[in-house]
């Protein structure tokens, strides 16, 4: 344990010092206030929550940032200590694998989850600067930034599993970063394209029914964009796959999220333990 | 014994990296692996710390498997140009080290005191030369009190002053009865400064003795060299025999055991000659001889 908080404090010192966590915590601000901000203007006239209209556009937003910090942060992990030589010399202390691999899980998704609480924080208190006026905010959307909070650490973790399993795979950071671009795309944006222009071409016949929705679930963002779905129909209106998106329940995404987080950082593990530097 | 190899054999696809090496390290001793680039040596001492795995034959480090938490509590380790992370400062790289190894925060500091870089603890890594990065990769080997060193090519990198210091750790440390294997590409250094010398050539162990015996076996010709006062060139060459060299000096090859007869034919002309220079077999041509690379 001791060393899992060694290794854990100079991650962080390293994520602060390479400006890991100013870009982090840059890119989640910036989006977060801009997208609050261009939410208050419809929303006056609605007379919608401006907290749950930012919700929902934030879920997209963190749809596609939580995985790409994530695998910033996590490509480096294992091919970067193999290149300069520190893996060899790691792996000769009396120290275990899973201790390395957790003490630089724990810097990680610190830093994510902070990233993270900054965005939304930000979020939360410009809605209710702008909006407490107009519309006010409900409870019910607050828990909603909550657990916004909360569900995109665990897809963020699970990114992270992804980005330590392809840091090892890769053995050079290079090649690990254009693994880590690479996923990205397919995971986040051309699945969802896929899947849109399957559900297009079928219109409602056999892939609708039987096959989307377990395309939705077999891939941790669109699990992630489901747990979030807002439920009045007014704010599913502003997330786009609202109606397609009711053939999946939400705890039964939220369980595929949680199942995919866990399952992505066994995949990290595993392939970590088959290093031989 | 520190460390035994027995045997041992590691292959990569159909060819034999490491093949039937048998060899053992004692507390204390220093030994030196040497081999061309590709010979095996980098193998052989990620099989003995259990970074690559064992094909065949067996590895015991005080007793235990390679690679176990016993094994690996009691072995330090220099990587071949190890590079820290450049966004941290010495100090903080090895003192995480120190921690993971269960070594204090004092002994991190006392090493880089030790190593010539307490100016530079505090600076980042990246500002680093790559000697003053290879002295922080000898201060990590000597955390702890290791009883087996395992250091490849820690001298790449030094200067010779370094180097010196270097070789006075690594002296320290034996004589604190912790067993030494080095691989080196600077042969002339590792003369004075090993018990043992053992020669890799292509996987295959071809030589493992010290260095005088090494000398005696491989029968490598002793130069002497006889420096004639000027006017009584001449008569030395043609009394002694042996080659001309550079107008005054008479250049003569023999044998260990014919060395001492030669001797005496010199001292007998003790008036017409200025200097008499011995020159053993070198580290080099015993190289070169047991690697099959004979000077021709």
């Amino acid at each position: 344990m001791s060393a899992v908080l060694a290794i854990a404090g100079v991650e962080l010192r390293i994520a602060l010092r390479n400006l890991w966590v100013a870009l982090a915590v840059g890119l989640m601000a910036v989006f977060a206030a801009v997208l609050t901000f261009a939410g208050s203007g419809p929303t006056g006239t609605l007379g919608v929550d401006l907290l749950a209209v930012a919700v929902a556009s934030l879920t997209t937003l963190t749809v596609y940032l939580a995985p790409l910090i994530a695998l910033l942060l996590a490509f480096d992990a294992i091919a970067g200590e193999a290149e300069r030589g520190t893996l060899a010399l790691l792996l000769t202390y009396p120290v275990s694998r899973l201790s390395l691999v957790a003490g630089k899980f724990v810097a990680h998704l610190g830093v994510l989850a902070f990233a993270l609480a900054i965005g939304f924080g930000l979020a939360g208190v410009m809605a209710w600067a702008i909006g407490g006026a107009a519309g006010g905010i409900s409870p019910a959307s607050l828990l909603a930034l909550v657990k916004l909070w909360w569900t995109s650490v665990l897809l963020g973790a699970a990114f992270l599993g992804f980005g330590y399993a392809l840091s090892a795979r890769a053995r050079q950071p290079g090649v690990a970063a254009g693994l880590a671009i690479g996923l990205w795309l397919v995971l986040v944006v051309l699945y969802d394209l896929a899947m849109l222009g399957a559900l297009i071409a079928d219109n409602g016949g056999v892939f609708t029914r039987t096959v989307f929705p377990w395309m939705l679930v077999s891939n941790p963002a669109d699990a992630f964009r489901i747990v979030n779905m807002p439920a009045g129909e007014a704010q599913a209106l502003a997330s786009g796959i609202s109606g397609a998106a009711k053939a999946v329940s939400s705890s039964f995404a939220l369980s595929a999220l949680a199942a995919w987080s866990l399952g992505a950082l066994a995949l990290g593990w595993v392939a970590f333990r088959k290093v031989e530097p | 014994m520190s460390l035994q190899i027995t045997h041992a054999i590691r292959r990569f696809g159909a060819v034999e990296a490491i093949s039937d090496v048998s060899l053992s390290v004692a507390p204390g001793e220093r030994v030196a692996l040497l081999g061309h680039n590709g010979a095996g040596k980098t193998t052989l001492m990620k099989m003995i710390l259990g970074l690559t795995h064992v094909d065949g034959g067996s590895i015991s480090v005080f007793g235990a498997a390679p690679g176990t938490s016993a094994a690996r509590a009691a072995c330090s380790y220099l990587p071949e140009n190890v590079a820290f992370h450049r966004a941290l400062t010495g100090r903080e790289q090895l003192r995480l080290l120190a921690r993971l190894r269960g070594a204090g925060r004092k002994q991190a500091d006392d090493l880089l005191e030790r190593v010539d870089l307490s100016d530079a603890a505090d600076r980042r890594i990246g500002t680093y030369s790559k000697g003053m990065r290879q002295r922080l990769g000898l201060a990590q080997a000597l955390l702890g009190q290791p009883r087996l060193a395992v250091l490849d090519e820690p001298t790449s990198g030094l200067d010779p002053i370094s180097r010196g210091e270097f070789y006075n750790l690594v002296n320290e440390l034996a004589d604190g009865g912790t067993a030494v294997l080095l691989s080196s590409h600077a042969l002339t250094e590792l003369e004075a400064r090993t018990d043992r010398i053992a020669i890799l050539l292509k996987g295959k162990l071809v030589a493992n003795a010290p260095l005088a015996e090494l000398r005696s076996q491989a029968r490598l010709p002793i130069r002497l060299r006889v420096a004639a006062r000027p006017e009584n060139t001449e008569e030395v060459a043609g009394r002694l025999g042996g080659i001309r060299v550079n107008g005054q000096s008479v250049e003569i090859s023999c044998l260990q055991g014919e060395k001492l007869g030669h001797l005496g034919r010199i001292a007998a002309l003790e008036t017409m000659i200025e200097d008499v220079e011995i020159t053993p077999p070198s580290l080099e041509d015993l190289y070169r001889h047991y690697s099959g690379r004979n000077p021709t």
